[in-house]
């Protein structure tokens, strides 16, 4: 399946990409209008090295082959689809971070309103389509491809 | 093939997939108590609490059973295994054959001798579906609730319910609130936050004798009315049926990192096992819902002729009480950094060199990567633990390893 892979050596440690990230899953219509509403929202994936590190890059789900988090989720909400994509379903979803508490990739984080876990499904579930953070990357950081 | 499954809770669906995963073929029977298709145990409180609906409590998709070709008898107990003859009797003395069998029976509540108490009403334990459903019919304003047992089902038990009654009052025998999850430190800002919310805690004290919906405590000597008990002192795996068949038994079904019993065929997974944890060394029951999930996967692996063990088992818990967040993982011991803060606490446990445990609450983002070390016993000095210690991140790793783990599918 094609998956988000890094290219750390070529990461600016711009958080563009923690932006497009906020803007795809917030429903609005243009991402300026995230501008005093940016508490509102948690990007899904997460940019590493505070500024001035000599070292960026940006982190998101894996969709493991094994994922130790659809292993683990006590409620059964999270399951990984026919095409590998590993997704949550907010229904079920009891905020419990029992999924926090085993992703090695530190890939799954609470929803803003801190009673449901969130997670990247690709740009799948939000009318995207294709990963927005990899498509606005400005320098190939991440790119979206099968390895 | 012919595989039989007792029990149809989270190691039995595991194993399903386990199973499936190796042989799609081979004919699959579950005999589940419960009636009903398999449900995330642990939702039960959050169901009361109205976090999750009725509806969405089911682990799997309704057609998990009919996509997987599992015929599930529902109401029905195993009665004794007979291994001799590879056959499970079943109550009513209907046999069923089996060529590999798991014994996924999970734990009952353990209910102590306590005087009086056939003289209770309104009583209940706090562990199934129906419990939830029994319990819930009880619930209104006005009720004043006493719960025994102030460990992990008993505190869940008083989240769910305690915007639904007049009064919810803990009483614990042990001096502080879930023993086996948390330090003392950690256990009072946790009993804390609960106090806050309005529970009241009696500790170091119990119920010595009811009087019908009358408590009398022995320690404090205080007299109690109240108009529900919860019972939540503790479970006792499961492990009768595999004991009787002349299995290994201690106190949980004995199994080694296959998950095979002492007896031929026969395998056990879940809350009435007794597997390897590598956080100790030695046997013990892990009985925690990931734990169950990865060792009934393994035994399905197995059972269909694959090769699958558990390596890395470690106690690993998140709970969550209202808005405080309890996420724990390995053993407390070895040297200890802590950082904590009057609504936050964070305890790393290192020893040998190694990460070895850890009690994070209110302050667990990412977690999972301090859990990543301790379950692969990672050296310290292969990472850059000064930056992990200040918060879990990949930065910590060298290049090559960060490469692998992000450059390329895993
Ligand atoms: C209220 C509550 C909250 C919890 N919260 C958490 C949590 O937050 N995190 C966590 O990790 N864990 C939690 N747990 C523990 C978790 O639910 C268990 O670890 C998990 O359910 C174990 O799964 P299992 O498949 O081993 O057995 P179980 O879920 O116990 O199921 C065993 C099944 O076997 C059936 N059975 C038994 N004997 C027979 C027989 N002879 N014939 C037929 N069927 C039989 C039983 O009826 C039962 O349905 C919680 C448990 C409870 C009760
Ligand atoms: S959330 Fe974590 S464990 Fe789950 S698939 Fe993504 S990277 Fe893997
Ligand atoms: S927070 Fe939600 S998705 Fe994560 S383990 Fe708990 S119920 Fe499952």
């Amino acid at each position: 399946m094609k998956r988000i892979y890094v290219n750390e050596e070529w990461c600016l440690g711009c958080h563009l990409c923690e932006y497009e990230c906020m803007y795809a899953n917030s429903g609005l219509d243009q991402m300026f209008k995230l501008k005093g509403r940016l508490n509102q929202f948690i990007p899904r994936i997460k940019v590493e090295g505070e500024d001035g590190n000599a070292i960026h890059f940006a982190v998101n789900c894996r969709h493991c082959t094994n994922a130790i988090c659809v292993k683990s989720c006590i409620a059964g909400a999270l399951s990984k689809d026919e095409g590998g994509v590993v997704r949550i379903d907010k229904n079920k979803c009891v905020g419990c971070y029992t999924c926090v508490l085993v992703c090695p990739f530190g890939a799954i984080m609470p929803a803003p309103d801190g009673k449901a876990a969130q997670k990247c499904a690709l740009c799948t579930d939000n009318g995207f389509g294709e990963p927005n953070c990899v498509k606005n990357c400005p320098n190939n950081a991440i790119v979206y491809e099968e390895r | 093939m012919k595989y039989v499954i007792i029990g149809n809770s989270i190691a039995a669906t595991a194993c399903i997939e386990g199973i499936r995963s190796v042989d799609k073929k081979g004919e699959i029977t579950v005999i589940s108590a419960e009636n009903y298709p398999v449900y995330g145990r642990p939702l039960i409180s959050y169901c009361l609490l109205g976090r999750v609906k009725r509806e969405n409590m089911n682990y799997r998709p309704a057609d998990f059973y009919d996509k997987n070709g599992v015929k599930v008898l529902y109401s029905r107990r195993a009665e004794k295994i007979d291994a001799a003859n590879k056959k499970v009797v079943l109550d009513g003395g209907e046999e069923i054959s089996y060529d590999k069998l798991l014994v996924s029976t999970g734990s009952r509540p353990f209910v102590p001798p306590m005087q009086g108490l056939e003289s209770v009403e309104n009583k209940y334990s706090f562990m199934t579906m129906d419990d939830m459903l029994a319990l819930e019919k009880a619930l209104s304003p006005d009720k004043d609730v006493l719960v025994i047992g102030a460990g992990l089902i008993g505190l869940k038990c008083v989240e769910g319910i305690l915007d639904r009654v007049k009064s919810v009052t803990v009483v614990d025998l042990a001096d502080r609130i879930m023993p086996s999850v948390l330090d003392k430190e950690g256990g009072e800002m946790v009993q804390k936050g609960l106090e806050k919310k309005g529970v009241r805690f009696i500790l170091s004290d119990s119920a010595e004798k009811f009087e019908k919906n009358v408590a009398y405590l022995k320690n404090s000597k205080q007299k109690m009315p109240f108009d529900i008990l919860v019972v939540a002192v503790g479970v006792r795996a499961n492990t009768e049926l595999v004991k009787d068949a002349g299995g290994e038994v201690n106190r949980g079904i004995v199994v080694d990192k296959g998950m095979h019993t002492s007896l031929a065929d026969v395998y056990a997974a879940g809350d009435c096992a007794e597997g390897f944890d590598s956080s100790i060394g030695s046997n013990r029951v892990l009985a925690l819902l990931p734990n169950a999930y990865f060792q009934g996967n393994i035994a399905g692996v197995n059972m269909a002729g694959g090769i699958a063990l558990h390596l890395d088992a470690i106690p690993m818990n998140a709970i969550g009480f209202f808005d405080t967040h309890v996420l724990t993982a390995g053993v407390y011991e070895g040297e200890v950094l802590s950082d904590i803060t009057s609504d936050h606490y964070k305890k790393l446990f290192i020893k040998d060199g190694c990460l070895v445990g850890f009690i994070l609450i209110n302050d667990f983002l990412r977690a999972g990567i301090y859990t990543s070390l301790i379950r692969a016993k990672t050296p310290l000095s292969e990472v850059d633990f000064n930056l992990l210690s200040e918060e879990p991140q990949l930065l910590a790793f060298s290049k090559d390893v960060r490469k692998q783990k992000l450059a390329r599918e895993v």
